[in-house]
C-alpha cells in the first residue's frame, strides 16, 4: 500500500510541472496561429489575478527567454539581439526575447504571440526598458504599476499604519486605471466576481507554495530548490489565478507532506543542506546542480523562490469579499517581499541558516542581472559577520555561456565542499 | 549665508573661475563637504539622478549630489560584483576612504543596480540610508499626491536627524533659492545654444558641475557673476558642427573627454548632470509647497533614461532637444555596463536614421584615462560633416 503510494505522489510535481509547461506553451502557440495578441508580464507581479478576468493569455517574456538557454540555443538569439544593435553588456533576457521578436514569434518550444498590452511592475528596472521596446515595435499600451518596496533595512511599513496605507492607497488607484484599459483592450468588461474566483486560486497557490517551501525544512531535505523548486516555480507564474494552477499546489503539498512523513528526500543521499542566492545558471542547467549534488550537497532554499514568484513565497490570502482593495495590499506587500528578497537578501539567508539547518551558501551573480546581482559581494559580507557559515561566490550569467566558465565553477564547488569536509572532520574531533 | 564653502572663483577672470571650478570638481577628497562638516553642518548625500534637495537644504543640511568621482575602488570592490558601473564603486569608495562623511544617504529606483544602495550602504553604515521611491508610474492619477507623501517621509526623517522642524517659511525661501539656480542654469544653457562660442560645453559643465557640492546660494552668487562676463566675452564664431551630448545623465563622462568633445564641437545641449536642471519652471511659492514640488517632477520637467512617462518617449524627446538647440548631429554615449543609457541608445540610433540626423556613438567610463582613439573618431566624423 505504502508502496503503491509513494510511487503515485513522488515526483508528481515534476512531471505535472513538466506537463502544465507544455501545456501553458502550446496555448500561447494557438493564440499566435490565431493571431490574437497577449499580455505581456513578468514574473515579479504580474497581476495574472486581474488579467484572467478579460481572458489575456499571458506570456511571461523571462520564462521563454530562459527556455532558449535551457534548450541551449540562446547564443543565436543574443546575437542576433547584439546584431541589431543591443550591447554585449544588457540583460540576456531581453536579448533573447528582442531576437524572438524580431522572428515574428518563433520560438524552440512553440510560436509566441504579439503583445496587446504590457503590464509591469517596478521590481526590476529592466522590465521597463524591455516593455518600452515592445511599446516601441508594436505601439502598444504600457503600464508600469508601480510599488514602493521597503525603504530601509528593517523598515517595512506595515498594514495598519499610515505609511503603509498610503501605499497601498497608491497601488490601488494604479489597479483601478489599469482595468478601463484592459476593458478597453480586450473588448470585455470587467467582472468582479470572476476576480474573486481568480484571487481564491491565487490564495490556494500562494499557501500552497509557502507551505511547500516551509516542508523543505525536512531532513532530508524533500526537493533541490534550484532544479525541482524550478519546475514548481514555473507553474507559480504561468498558471498563477488559475484553478490548474491551485490544484498543482494541493497536489504538490500532498506530495511534499507525504515525503516528509515518510523521510524521503531527493535523489541524492543528502550531507550539505545548502542556500542558493541568485539566479540559475540556465545555459548549464543540469550539470550546475551537479557540481554540488555530487558531493551530496542539496540545495534546500533559493530566494530565486521568493522573488521570482513575486513574493508569492509569502502565502498571502486576498479577502475575496473586497477584491481589489486586497489585492492591492496582497499585491503591495508580496512584490515587496520579493525586492527584499534581492536587495535585503542577507536579512533571508541569516534566517535561513538557523530554520533551515543551513551548512553552506551559494551566491551566484550573474552578468545579466543587476537587480539580483549588485548586492550580493556585501550581503555575503554581512551573513558571513552574523554566522558562522562558509560561502561560495561564483559569477556566470542565467543566459549568455560566453560567461559560464564551467570548469572554473566545478573547481570553486569542488574546493568549497573539501572545506565543508574538513570542517566537519574536525568538529568531529572537537566533540570528542 | 554665513558660511562660505567656495571663495576662490571670487575676484577671478571668467577663466579664472572655470580654473578654480575645474579644480574643485577634481577634487576628491571634496574639501567643501570637509569645510561644511567642520563646522558643524551636516550632510544628506543623495544618488543621481534627481533629488528634492530643497527638503535638506529647508533643514539646514548640505545636500551633496553623489556623482561618482575620480578614486579607484580598492575599498568598495569587495562590496560588489564584476559587471556594474563605476560610479556605484566609487560613490561607496568616497565614504568608505573616509573622503566624505555622510549625516544620511538616500538613494533612488532609478535602475536595477542604484535601487540596491540603500540596501548596501546600510549594511555598512548606522545612519540612516534609505531610497526615495520616485514614482515610475508618472502617468497614474495618484503619482503626485503618492510622491507628495513620500517628500513628507524624507522630511520627517530629516527633521529627526537635524533635530531641525522644516517650516514652511524655510523650504519656501530654500525653493526660492533652487528656482534661482534653475533659470540661471537655463540661462547658462541658453548661451550655450545661441551663441555656443561664447562657451564651451565644456565650461559650462565646469560651472554646472560645482553646484553639487556647494550651497546652492553660492552657485547662484557665482552663476551671476559669471554670465555677464560670459555674454562680455570677446568670442568669435568658429566653423564647429553643433551637437546634442547624451548619455549623462547619472555616470559622468571624465571632464577631459568632455573637454576634447568641446574642442571639435559646440555642445549645444546635453543631458549631463540632468538632475539638476530636472525642473523646468519655477516651483510656485504658494499652497502645498511639498505638492507643487511634486507636481513638478512630474508636469514640468526633462526627460532620461531612467524614468518611464509616456508622453516623453525618450528618442522623439531626443529629436526634440536637437529641434530645438539647432544641432547638426548628435553624440550618443552611455556609461559603460548602465543598462538603461546602453537600452536606449539603439531606439535612440534607430530614430536619428529614422530623420536621417548623423551621429556619433560611444561609451564611456567616469575614470577612463586615454581616449585618444575615440577622440581621433570624433574628429573624423565631425569633419564628414563639416566636409560633406
Amino acid at each position: 500500500m505504502t508502496e503503491t503510494k509513494t510511487d503515485e505522489l513522488v515526483g508528481r510535481g515534476n512531471k505535472e510541472g513538466a506537463d502544465l509547461f507544455r501545456e501553458w506553451f502550446d496555448g500561447l502557440a494557438e493564440t499566435a496561429k490565431q493571431g490574437k495578441g497577449a499580455a505581456y508580464v513578468f514574473v515579479m507581479g504580474s497581476m495574472a489575478e486581474l488579467l484572467h478576468v478579460f481572458d489575456f493569455p499571458l506570456v511571461l517574456p523571462e520564462i521563454t527567454s530562459l527556455q532558449t538557454a535551457v534548450r541551449r540555443v540562446a547564443d543565436t538569439y543574443l546575437a542576433e539581439a547584439e546584431d541589431y544593435g543591443y550591447s554585449p553588456d544588457i540583460c540576456g533576457y531581453v536579448k533573447a526575447d528582442i531576437a524572438v521578436q524580431l522572428r515574428g514569434g518563433q520560438h524552440p518550444m512553440g510560436q509566441i504571440p504579439k503583445p496587446s498590452i504590457a503590464v509591469m511592475t517596478n521590481a526590476c528596472n529592466t522590465y521597463i526598458k524591455w516593455a518600452e521596446i515592445w511599446e516601441r515595435m508594436y505601439g502598444i499600451p504600457l503600464v508600469v504599476l508601480d510599488v514602493p518596496a521597503t525603504r530601509q533595512a528593517g523598515g517595512q511599513f506595515q498594514p495598519g499604519s499610515s505609511d503603509f496605507e498610503r501605499d497601498r492607497k497608491y497601488v490601488e488607484a494604479q489597479i483601478r486605471e489599469l482595468i478601463p484599459l484592459c476593458e478597453q483592450v480586450s473588448g470585455k468588461k470587467f467582472d468582479i466576481d470572476r476576480l474573486r474566483e481568480s484571487l481564491g486560486y491565487a490564495n490556494d497557490m500562494n499557501e500552497g507554495w509557502r507551505r511547500v517551501l516551509e516542508l523543505n525544512k525536512s531532513k532530508p531535505s524533500l526537493f533541490n530548490a534550484v532544479t525541482d523548486g524550478t519546475v514548481y516555480l514555473g507553474v507559480s507564474n504561468n498558471l498563477r489565478g488559475t484553478k490548474k494552477g491551485s490544484q498543482f499546489f494541493k497536489n504538490l503539498v500532498e506530495e511534499m507532506e507525504y515525503k516528509s512523513a515518510h523521510g524521503i528526500g531527493t535523489q541524492i543521499v543528502e550531507k550539505y543542506r545548502l542556500g542558493f542566492v541568485g539566479v540559475p545558471c540556465y545555459p548549464i542547467f543540469r550539470r550546475f546542480s551537479e557540481l554540488f549534488t555530487e558531493w551530496g550537497g542539496n540545495f534546500v532554499h533559493s530566494t530565486y523562490l521568493n522573488f521570482a514568484s513575486g513574493g508569492g513565497s509569502l502565502g498571502y490570502q486576498y479577502d475575496v469579499n473586497r477584491p481589489i482593495e486586497s489585492l492591492a495590499e496582497g499585491f503591495l506587500i508580496s512584490v515587496r517581499e520579493a525586492m527584499d528578497n534581492m536587495f535585503h537578501q542577507d536579512r533571508v539567508v541569516i534566517d535561513w541558516v538557523k530554520n533551515y539547518d543551513l551548512d553552506g551558501v551559494v551566491y551566484h551573480p550573474i552578468k545579466s542581472c543587476r537587480t539580483v546581482s549588485t548586492g550580493l559581494a556585501d550581503g555575503r559580507r554581512a551573513m558571513m559577520a552574523a554566522t558562522d557559515v562558509p560561502s561560495l561566490f561564483i559569477e556566470s550569467d542565467m543566459m549568455d555561456k560566453r560567461v559560464v566558465s564551467e570548469a572554473q565553477m566545478k573547481n570553486r564547488a569542488d574546493a568549497f565542499f573539501e572545506g565543508l569536509a574538513s570542517r566537519r572532520e574536525a568538529a568531529k574531533i572537537a566533540q570528542s | 549665508m554665513t558660511l562660505r564653502l567656495f571663495e576662490t572663483w571670487q575676484n577671478q577672470t571668467l577663466e579664472g573661475i572655470f580654473a578654480e571650478c575645474r579644480e574643485l570638481a577634481e577634487d576628491a577628497d571634496f574639501p567643501t563637504v570637509k569645510r561644511w562638516r567642520e563646522n558643524g553642518g551636516k550632510v544628506l548625500g543623495h544618488f543621481q539622478v534627481y533629488f528634492p534637495e530643497e527638503i535638506a537644504h529647508a533643514a539646514g543640511m548640505l545636500p551633496l549630489k553623489m556623482r561618482g568621482a575620480p578614486v579607484e575602488p580598492t575599498h568598495s570592490d569587495s562590496r560588489f560584483g564584476s559587471y556594474l558601473c563605476s560610479i556605484l564603486k566609487t560613490n561607496l569608495e568616497l565614504v568608505l576612504s573616509n573622503r566624505v562623511e555622510l549625516d544620511m544617504f538616500v538613494t533612488h529606483p532609478i535602475c536595477d543596480a542604484a535601487r540596491n544602495l540603500a540596501a548596501v550602504w546600510g549594511r555598512n553604515y548606522s545612519y540612516p540610508c534609505q531610497i526615495l521611491y520616485l514614482p515610475q508610474n508618472a502617468n497614474s492619477r495618484a503619482s503626485a499626491e503618492y510622491l507628495r507623501g513620500e517628500y513628507e517621509r524624507v522630511k520627517n526623517d530629516i527633521e529627526a536627524l537635524t533635530g531641525t522642524k522644516v517650516t514652511d517659511e524655510a523650504l519656501r525661501n530654500s525653493i526660492a533659492v533652487y528656482n534661482e539656480n534653475r533659470s540661471l542654469l537655463r540661462k547658462i544653457y541658453e548661451i550655450k545654444r545661441r551663441q555656443p562660442w561664447l562657451l564651451s560645453g565644456f565650461e559650462a559643465y565646469l560651472l554646472m558641475n560645482v553646484g553639487g557640492m556647494i550651497l546652492r546660494e553660492e552657485h547662484n552668487e557665482m552663476l551671476k557673476a559669471a554670465i555677464p562676463l560670459i555674454e562680455a566675452r570677446p568670442a568669435k564664431r568658429q566653423d564647429k558642427i553643433r551637437v546634442v551630448f547624451e548619455g549623462g545623465f547619472c555616470e559622468q563622462p571624465p571632464l577631459d573627454l568632455i573637454r576634447a568633445i568641446s574642442q571639435s564641437c559646440y555642445i549645444v545641449d546635453d543631458d549631463l548632470l540632468i538632475g539638476l536642471r530636472w525642473i523646468l519652471e519655477d516651483v510656485p511659492l504658494e499652497g502645498d509647497l511639498l505638492m507643487n514640488m511634486a507636481d513638478a517632477y512630474l508636469e514640468k520637467s526633462t526627460y532620461s533614461p531612467v524614468q518611464h512617462d509616456a508622453r516623453k518617449p525618450k528618442e522623439k524627446m531626443l529629436l526634440q532637444r536637437i529641434a530645438d538647440s539647432g544641432a547638426e548631429a548628435a553624440i550618443i554615449t552611455a556609461a559603460k555596463m548602465c543598462e538603461p543609457g546602453l537600452e536606449d541608445q539603439v531606439s535612440y540610433t534607430k530614430a536619428l536614421d529614422e530623420k536621417g540626423i548623423p551621429y556619433f556613438v560611444g561609451e564611456f567610463e567616469e575614470n577612463m584615462t586615454s581616449f585618444d582613439s575615440m577622440e581621433i573618431q570624433l574628429e573624423t566624423f565631425t569633419e564628414n560633416l563639416i566636409f560633406s
